[in-house]
């Protein structure tokens, strides 16, 4: 069990706080705080999730700029702890729409009234967002979203002119609407992190898809729902041989190496027809979680020139190709390249013509960084640095800087194939039709490109 | 806000709550919970406003739910304390502990028992019985923990109201899931404490993990709430299952949480699945097979912090069965997006599952991150390539990239692979040819780091026929002695003088006389010595101090582990814990009163002295075998044994001095633990580490092994596997000469009979021996003895079981004899 649960702003104040054995000093946020933000060991080494002061076991996980925190005096299970402060902070953006430090400030006391049912003496009760409906008086305080940056949640699933509710993501599940009348909907993301590793030669060298099916539900009564996915999925075969490129399976398979499920999916007819069945609780919950190891066409493909231009000069030249269709954009795609220590200046030759494009040399740590807003598929981009270094270069350039990192968000697109194909409410009737989205959307995990 | 701004507030809130204490006007409720959310605010951020305590209390004479629990919420705050001013909420907290809303019902019952207040624990048992009565099931949940409150506010007045037995009841009969979850932790958090208050004995405690409770548990699983299963699932993984038909048909049961998205369920199912198939090794293989993917997926889904602790736990598995994960080796690639914590824990499991069919990948992999911009991840990049070369496996192809390394040219990287290359040909001497030609390019003023230097200055006085300019290499850091700061690095230094002194005398005899001077001169005393001694052994003449200095060497074959295989059990033990992130066992980070009881397991498992013994079956709590050899690596095997060598006792167990659990002595050879294991006073002399074994050849017709090793699981396992071959009934010629067990057990000893365990109190005592047939293969030709002797009648009797039943007969005489010369000797 724990001992303390609290909330710090990523200034180290207290915004919540509960004590629920007593065992641990008063003190324990502020140790807390210190020890993370004076982690002491080699450079750039971040504190990890878990550890220990004088006997207290401090554990954190981090949500929207906020630490959720939790201590304890006994071994108890790590994964227990970790999964319990992200669901509390789970349940918390769900009864408050938004997350952040404003809104639990403006509403610290529904949050404890949370805290107070799903947490008793230390052991977790329940942390149920249907259920502790009944528990819960006090009316969220709405923080307005406009003021969420731009790459908040509501901003992913954004594909040019097909723009979702954006006040969807961020509803409370339990305020009622200006209307008064509650709006009938679900959603269904599926969102898929993708690592791709590129040899110097260009070829993958490793690459995987951990993808989410994601649920959202707003609608009254508790409707059985399934869930259909594409019929050809197979699951576990790759996984025996793991990173057997385009081995086994049937041409254009959906080859998942390994997926597990929420406590609510009922798997009756997924062996038959790829369906999953589930009267979905309130607020937001992954479904279904995946992993594949099967080939997939990369969404972009890098192509690096590292070369010496001269005893004091070495010259960059990037191109980005877009692999996937005309119809989808992708935003926010950041290219990092860390360059010989030795560089003292970059000079950028962006191509003619381009837009939403910047270039930046981070002079502290050497690193080259190239973003474009937006690359609409099917386009190429280049980009050329001149390099000025203070020492003449004696081993190969290429061995001095690289390897390539990418960033990006790709909405409406997915890499695996995997789809949801319907989503229907089990007992149909004419006059109950919610509203119902399926959105993709894919984001670079770990794209890494050698130089 | 400054001191005096706040008690100006205080004053004011003071002042408004008092106002609207007694107001009925309409709206007057808005008002007090804006007043009310302000002095919770200030509670927050840790202003003390317990002045208000009595205007609070006054104001929550309210219906105003939300008004309610906030006064709920500031009494069991201030209420520890301010016990006087307690007393004060007692009246209404039980008024609505009658209320007909089962809701406020509950609150108020859990507010009450949140008080923390000594002299209000009479008020609590009366709504604590209604309570875990109540028809809903809500406020039973409540009370359950509202139990264990009590209990901690004080012990005699939960047990004296008979609380554990109801919570007893409540866990075999209630139908809300969460009130017999919470009544089981409840329960074992009671029941442990009561046994260190106590007697020490864990049978209540123990009684939850019997057949019928677990049973229970497990058949209604899926009712639970995913935290409550955790709780479940942990209390199964510590019952003992009788046979593999039953373990079987419980994991069958248990299948499907694998598939849970809530990777501490799979965790605790996985620890479940582990410990039923411990004594059956092909299944427990299997579990291994069977948990890889789900793990993998755990790691890749969710966040970080969640990917952490999985992840945790597999390189605990990995380290344990590397042979398993060997394919998956692409899964532990180091990710751009991973923070340095994993990136380190990633490093480890591609060393460790590096194999013939691997290891150019890996190592291809390994040397991309050298050239990493994270200095610290590249250094462990560098010295997982040095690892697995060590392993043996492909060790040419290493070699040339570890050369690679140091035309590099980055300091950093230099000095890993000094470090790196001076091990490996320690190693492979063979490769010195090609090591050394690298090496000696090798700016030495780019080498900075201690430990690196010290490498290079070694390689140096080694393999000064190889490198021409060795010699002279050394004399630049003679020559600045007095600069070099490391004394590691000048020890290094006289010995690689001195030795190359004696392959190169003339070139070196100048250099070697400047080294022992300025090494007399230093003021680091080991250097000082080591110059002296050299010096002093020249004297004596330069082969005398040759074969001292420089004697002829072989090569190493395995490297010290820095961890040795007991602390790994004793994490693997504690699967699904702390102790596994932190990759220490809980004795090594946890406050004495916070470890709970020693688990007894595996190599411990056979010793619970008072309790078990004294029935005449062995302790079937926790059959568990040791599953070491199932997965360890040949190497590992190797050193594992070498580890028993040292007497199968020297398990070096936490400091248990203080500890106030008698009962389940670890064995241990902390001499302190005899002043608490009052009931099992041999259990020193049961490490049986200093007593000169002197193995008298006893029979002709059978030979038993001198020193014969047996681990106290594999006892265990052959024990319940063979039936009794024979039973002697011996009487003791001198009964009174043993008041305790020790004189007999170094008795047998001395006769190649060793003592497994000991127990009893006089006159009754009852003993574990066993013995080996010499020149019998590892774990075979075993016998095994229990022997019940009656010191005052002199009445023994052993019953035998042996691997070969044909040999008993001769054993049986064999140790009768023994035990006849027993006082006599």
């Amino acid at each position: 069990m724990i001992s303390q649960f609290f909330v710090l702003s990523l200034r180290g104040d207290n915004i919540v706080f509960r004590d629920y054995r007593g065992d641990v000093p008063k003190g324990s946020a502020e140790i807390f705080f210190r020890k993370v933000k004076f982690w002491k060991g080699e450079e750039g080494e971040e504190a990890p999730p878990i550890f220990n002061v004088d006997g207290v076991n401090y554990m954190h996980v981090k949500q929207a700029g906020l630490l959720f925190v939790a201590t304890t005096r006994v071994n108890l299970s790590p994964a227990l702890v970790l999964e319990l402060l992200q669901r509390i902070a789970r349940v918390t953006k769900d009864y408050l729409g938004v997350l952040n430090e404003d809104s639990l400030r403006k509403n610290f006391v529904l949050v404890y009234e949370l805290l107070d049912e799903m947490i008793d003496f230390g052991y977790p009760q329940t942390t149920s967002t249907e259920a502790l409906k009944s528990f819960v008086f006090n009316e969220p305080v709405v923080v307005d979203a406009a003021r969420m940056p731009s790459l908040g949640p509501a901003a992913l699933f954004i594909q040019g002119s097909h723009r979702l509710p954006g006040t969807a993501v961020t509803k409370s599940v339990v305020a009622n609407e200006p209307g008064g009348k509650k709006r009938e909907e679900v959603f269904v993301d599926i969102i898929e992190k993708i690592s791709v590793t590129f040899n110097s030669s260009g070829y993958i060298l490793t690459s995987e898809i951990d993808g989410t099916i994601q649920m959202k539900s707003y609608l009254s009564g508790n409707p059985e729902i399934k869930v259909g996915l594409n019929d050809d999925i197979s699951i576990g075969h790759a996984g025996s041989g793991s990173y057997e490129y385009g081995a086994g399976g049937g041409v254009g398979m959906v080859l998942l190496d390994d997926c597990n499920f929420h406590e609510s999916v009922r798997l009756d007819d997924f062996e038959l027809d790829r369906t999953l069945t589930l009267i979905p609780p309130d607020g937001e919950f992954p479904i279904m979680n995946y992993r594949m190891t099967q080939e997939f066409k990369p969404p972009f493909k890098v192509y690096p020139v590292i070369e010496e231009a001269g005893p004091f000069k070495a010259e960059v030249v990037l191109k980005v190709r877009a692999d996937f269709p005309t119809t989808i954009t992708a935003n926010m795609v950041i290219l990092r390249v860390p360059l010989p220590k030795t560089t003292t200046r970059v000079s950028f030759d962006l191509e003619t013509g381009a837009v939403g494009q910047t270039t930046d040399f981070k002079e502290a740590n050497k690193v080259l960084e190239w973003c474009c807003r937006k690359i609409v598929g099917g386009s190429e981009h280049t980009l050329r640095a001149k390099l000025t270094l203070s020492q003449e270069r004696t081993v190969n350039i290429k061995k001095e800087a690289g390897p390539i990192s990418m960033t990006f968000t790709i909405p409406m697109y997915n890499a695996s194939r995997l789809q949801v194909k319907f989503l229907q409410l089990v007992k149909k009737s004419k006059s109950y039709n919610p509203h119902r989205w399926v959105r993709y959307v894919t984001l670079s995990n770990s794209y890494v490109i050698r130089t | 806000m400054n001191a005096d701004n706040r008690k100006g507030e205080l004053v004011e809130l003071k002042n408004q709550l008092r106002q609207l204490a007694g107001s009925r006007a309409p709206g007057v409720e808005d008002v007090k919970r804006e007043l009310y959310k302000k002095v919770i605010s200030y509670m927050t951020i840790g202003i003390d406003v317990s002045s208000l305590f009595s205007e609070m209390v006054m104001c929550s004479a309210t219906s105003d739910l939300v008004l309610k629990k906030m006064c709920y919420l500031y009494v069991g705050n201030y209420a520890r304390g301010h016990p006087d001013l307690a007393l004060l909420t007692i009246n209404f907290l039980q008024k609505d502990c009658h209320d007909e809303d089962p809701m406020i019902r509950g609150l108020a019952l859990r507010s009450l028992c949140s008080l923390r207040v000594m002299n209000l624990v009479e008020y609590l048992v009366g709504p604590l019985h209604a309570g875990l009565k109540d028809s809903n099931g809500y406020v039973r949940t409540v009370a359950a923990m509202g139990v264990l409150k009590l209990y901690h506010i004080s012990p005699s007045s939960c047990t004296d109201n008979d609380f554990p037995a109801m919570l007893k009841t409540q866990l075999l009969q209630d139908s809300d899931a969460q009130v017999v979850a919470n009544c089981l932790c409840a329960l074992q958090e009671i029941y442990l404490a009561e046994a260190s208050r106590s007697d020490g004995s864990l049978k209540d405690r123990d009684s939850l993990y019997t057949t019928s409770v677990i049973y229970l548990l497990i058949n209604r699983i899926k009712d639970f709430s995913e935290w409550a299963q955790c709780l479940v699932l942990d209390v199964v993984s510590k019952y003992v299952s009788s046979n593999p038909e039953e373990s079987f048909k419980m994991m069958d049961i248990l299948e499907d949480r694998l598939q849970h998205a809530n990777s501490a369920v799979v965790l605790a199912t996985i620890k479940v699945f582990l410990h039923l198939t411990l004594s059956m090794a092909d299944i427990h293989q299997q579990v291994y097979e069977r948990i890889k993917a789900p793990l993998l997926t755990l790691v890749s889904s969710g966040s970080v912090e969640q990917s952490y602790a999985v992840i945790s736990h597999l390189h605990l598995l990995v380290l344990r069965a590397p042979t398993v994960f060997a394919s998956e080796y692409k899964h532990f690639y180091c990710r751009y997006s991973d923070p340095s914590y994993v990136k380190k824990l990633k490093l480890e499991m591609l060393t460790a599952i590096a194999n013939e069919s691997n290891t150019y990948e890996i190592v291809t992999e390994l040397c991309e991150y050298a050239a990493n911009v994270d200095v610290a991840i590249a250094r462990e990049s560098i010295r997982a390539v040095g690892k697995i070369a060590l392993q043996q496996y492909d060790v040419n192809a290493i070699v040339d990239r570890l050369l690679q390394f140091l035309e590099m040219e980055k300091d950093y990287v230099t000095a890993e692979t000094l470090v790196l290359v001076k091990d490996l040909l320690r190693k492979y001497p063979q490769w010195s040819h090609d090591c050394i030609a690298v090496v000696g390019n090798v700016s030495s003023k780019s080498v900075t780091e201690p430990k690196a230097k010290a490498a290079l200055v070694w390689m140096l006085g080694e393999y000064a026929y190889d490198m021409l300019d060795a010699p002279y290499v050394l004399e630049g850091f003679v020559e600045n002695w007095a600069e070099e700061e490391s004394a590691e690095v000048r020890l290094e230094l006289l010995t690689a003088v001195t030795k190359i002194f004696f392959k190169r005398p003339p070139e070196s005899i100048k250099m070697l006389g400047a080294a022992l001077a300025a090494g007399l001169a230093d003021a680091h005393q080991d250097v000082h010595d080591r110059a002296l001694l050299y010096y002093r052994l020249l004297q004596q003449g330069v082969e005398i101090a040759e074969r001292v200095v420089n004697p002829p060497k072989q090569a190493v074959s395995v490297f010290a582990d820095t961890q040795s295989s007991e602390i790994r059990d004793r994490i693997f033990d504690e699967f699904n814990s702390l102790a596994v992130v932190y990759q220490e066992p809980s004795y090594m980070f946890l406050d004495k009163e916070h470890r709970g009881p020693i688990e007894l397991t595996e190599d411990t498992g056979i010793l619970p002295m008072d309790s078990k013994l004294s029935n005449d079956v062995l302790p079937s709590q926790h059959v568990e075998a040791n599953d070491n050899d199932l997965l360890l690596s040949a190497s590992e095997r190797e050193e594992s044994r070498g580890g028993v060598g040292n007497g199968s006792y020297a398990y070096s167990g936490p400091d248990l001095s203080g500890f106030d659990t008698p009962s389940p002595a670890a064995p241990s050879n902390n001499a302190s633990l005899s002043s608490t294991s009052h009931t099992s006073p041999a259990i020193d002399d049961l490490l049986g580490l200093t007593f000169p074994a002197a193995p008298v050849p006893t029979s002709p017709s059978l030979k038993l092994k001198p020193k014969p090793l047996l681990d106290p699981a594999t006892f265990q396992r052959k024990w319940s596997q063979l039936t009794i071959a024979s039973t002697l009934d011996h009487t003791l010629s001198q009964p009174a000469a043993l008041p305790s067990p020790q004189p007999l057990l170094r008795h047998m000893q001395a006769h190649s009979i060793e003592c497994m365990a000991s127990g009893g109190q006089a006159p009754k005592f009852k003993f574990f021996f066993f013995a080996q047939v010499a020149d019998s293969p590892p774990s075979t030709g075993f016998f095994l003895v229990e022997f019940v002797v009656n010191t005052s009648s002199g009445i023994s009797q052993a019953k035998v079981k042996a691997d070969n039943a044909d040999l008993v007969p001769a054993f049986g005489d064999l140790f009768v004899s023994t035990l006849r010369k027993f006082g006599s000797s």
